[in-house]
């Protein structure tokens, strides 16, 4: 169960899966993602809610030949430039993309942990989201005769999430902001988690989300592994990188030294999940 | 602009708030005149009362002080979709005289000219709060004959398209931005001039508006901001800025 990110990701993520990285704002899951860079995997389908800088880094790096979304930004910076790049200009590799609103998403979701084919919402109606998704069509309700947006289920290969701790078994624990995490997982072919600290015993905490083992494939113990975003109770969001990635993400020189720089760092795993 | 913006929340309302300007003139409004405004953001924290305005839509800080923290489905589907949030804040990159908002694309979908951030929950919010409030600066890049891309729909092209499209909250209600108030005609849905803030002419406002703007008989010159409001606003953002 419990496995060095490196390994973790050789095992369960391959190239050409539909990978979805999910954190909203808090727990993301942002040195999975640089793992993903290092091995070099291409052709994701990455599905996100709210791609921010980890999927730039990964758009940038040519891991991606497809983005499912429905928010592409830097929260409270400004744009995603490597994204931006890569859906204008087609550099460093052409990036299609899907784009729904988040309750589409957050649906969408819900109905692939559900097992169900699609999911119903109200809205999308009179939106031009609709004429460029192929993925949005309506459905009349059979009692009320009103008539719905339909989104089919997400079905990941591989959802990867973080969370504040573990036990020995893999069971997971996560609290604050839980945005679609759950959803997301339960969805999914596989799941990794990269978690703060593995402990013996999983004190409840008021407000938890606990992940049982038998839905989660591997642990891998990342302290630190949610930054610059941030672990509830762990440490801050470090909003000063968010605001200085903007000019590393903005100039391809720049970004491919970012690059460079990354690819020659080792992991930040530790190799046994030991309490810190 | 962010003030204008406070006075368009009452007190006890509940209140749907993104990033930026909508979080900053909520945060005011709670501080001045609407001691009781339930603030959601989309995040899932609902009922938050954040010491210090936070960054992003998911800072810890709306968390530690929220009544509850709920997942992303449960605030879209049985908050928003519900129809429980009185009034919704949004921006817009671009914005049509009925009010219809674009947040996705400058130029052609296909091939943009400029590629924004996109939807996110502004289409929910747009089409199932009890009423919206847009905040955008005046320009005539912003104040666009026709939007590029519907991100999010106003008054579509007039009235009974909302009906018709089945969207169950009134829509925009007022449109604020640096230099005055917009608010819809009630027969033609048409952003109409109504107010101009201090030191602003009718003129100005038309000259920033991409499309012939109408203006109301005698449009209201917006009461400049209270002491209080000012010195509330410095110490959220650090700066004295309308």
């Amino acid at each position: 169960m419990i496995a060095p990110l490196d390994e973790a990701i050789a095992e369960l993520v391959h190239d050409g899966d539909t990978v979805a990285l999910e954190g909203f704002t808090h727990l993301i899951p942002v040195e999975a993602g640089h793992e993903i860079i290092r091995q070099g995997l291409r052709d994701l389908t990455l599905v996100r809610m709210t791609p921010d800088i980890v999927y730039d880094r990964m758009i940038g790096a040519g891991c991606a030949r497809r983005l499912v979304f429905s928010w592409g930004g830097n929260p409270g910076v400004g744009s995603l430039h490597r994204f931006r790049d890569a859906v204008t200009t087609g550099w460093p590799v052409p990036l299609e993309i899907e784009e729904h609103s988040h309750a589409g998403m957050a649906n969408r979701y819900l109905a692939g942990a559900s097992g169900l084919p699609f999911a119903v919402l109200r809205g999308y109606s009179g939106t031009d989201l609709v004429a460029h998704n192929p993925h949005i069509k309506t459905v009349v309700c059979p009692f009320t005769g009103q008539e719905l947006a339909a989104v089919p289920a997400l079905n990941p290969d591989v959802t990867v999430i973080h969370a504040q701790r573990a036990d020995r078994a893999g069971n997971v624990q996560m609290w604050g902001i839980i945005g679609i995490q759950k959803e997301a997982a339960l969805a999914a072919d596989r799941v990794l988690v990269t978690v703060e600290e593995v402990v013996d015993t999983l004190e409840p905490v008021p407000g938890q989300v606990v992940l049982p083992a038998r839905v989660v494939d591997r642990v891998s113990v990342v302290p630190g592994g949610a930054a610059p975003s941030y672990a509830h109770g762990y440490y801050e969001r470090d909003n000063e990188a968010y605001r200085s990635w903007d000019a590393v993400g903005r100039d391809r020189e720049a970004f491919t030294r970012w690059l460079a720089d990354l690819t020659a760092t080792a992991p930040a795993a530790t190799p046994e999940g030991t309490a810190l | 602009m962010t003030v204008a913006a406070a006075r368009a929340l009452g007190d006890g309302m509940s209140c749907f708030v993104g990033i930026g300007l909508p979080s900053t003139a909520a945060n005011l409004a709670r501080r001045t005149h609407a001691p009781g405004l339930w603030m959601i953001y989309e995040s899932g924290t609902l009922g938050t009362v954040p010491a210090h305005l936070p960054l992003s839509i998911g800072d810890g800080v709306l968390a530690e002080s929220a009544d509850a923290v709920v997942s992303v489905p449960e605030v879209f589907n049985l908050w928003l979709q519900a129809g429980r949030i009185d009034v919704g804040f949004l921006g817009a990159a671009q914005i049509d005289r009925y009010a219809n908002i674009n947040t996705t694309v400058i130029g052609d979908y296909a091939d943009p000219k400029v590629r924004l951030p996109g939807a996110g929950g502004a289409p929910e919010i747009a089409a199932s709060c009890g009423e919206v409030v847009i905040i955008v600066r005046h320009s005539t890049r912003a104040f666009v004959d026709r939007v590029d891309f519907v991100t999010s729909v106003g008054h579509g092209s007039g009235p009974g398209d909302r009906e018709r499209l089945g969207l169950r909250g009134r829509g925009p209600t007022r449109v604020i931005t640096d230099l005055g108030v917009l608010e819809p005609d009630p027969d033609t849905r048409e952003l109409v001039l109504t107010g101009v803030h201090p030191g602003v002419t009718v003129d100005e406002v038309r000259a920033a508006t991409g499309w012939d703007l109408r203006v109301a008989p005698d449009p209201e010159t917006t009461p400049e901001p209270t002491t209080t409001e000012l010195s509330v606003l410095r110490s959220l953002t650090g700066t004295g800025a309308r």
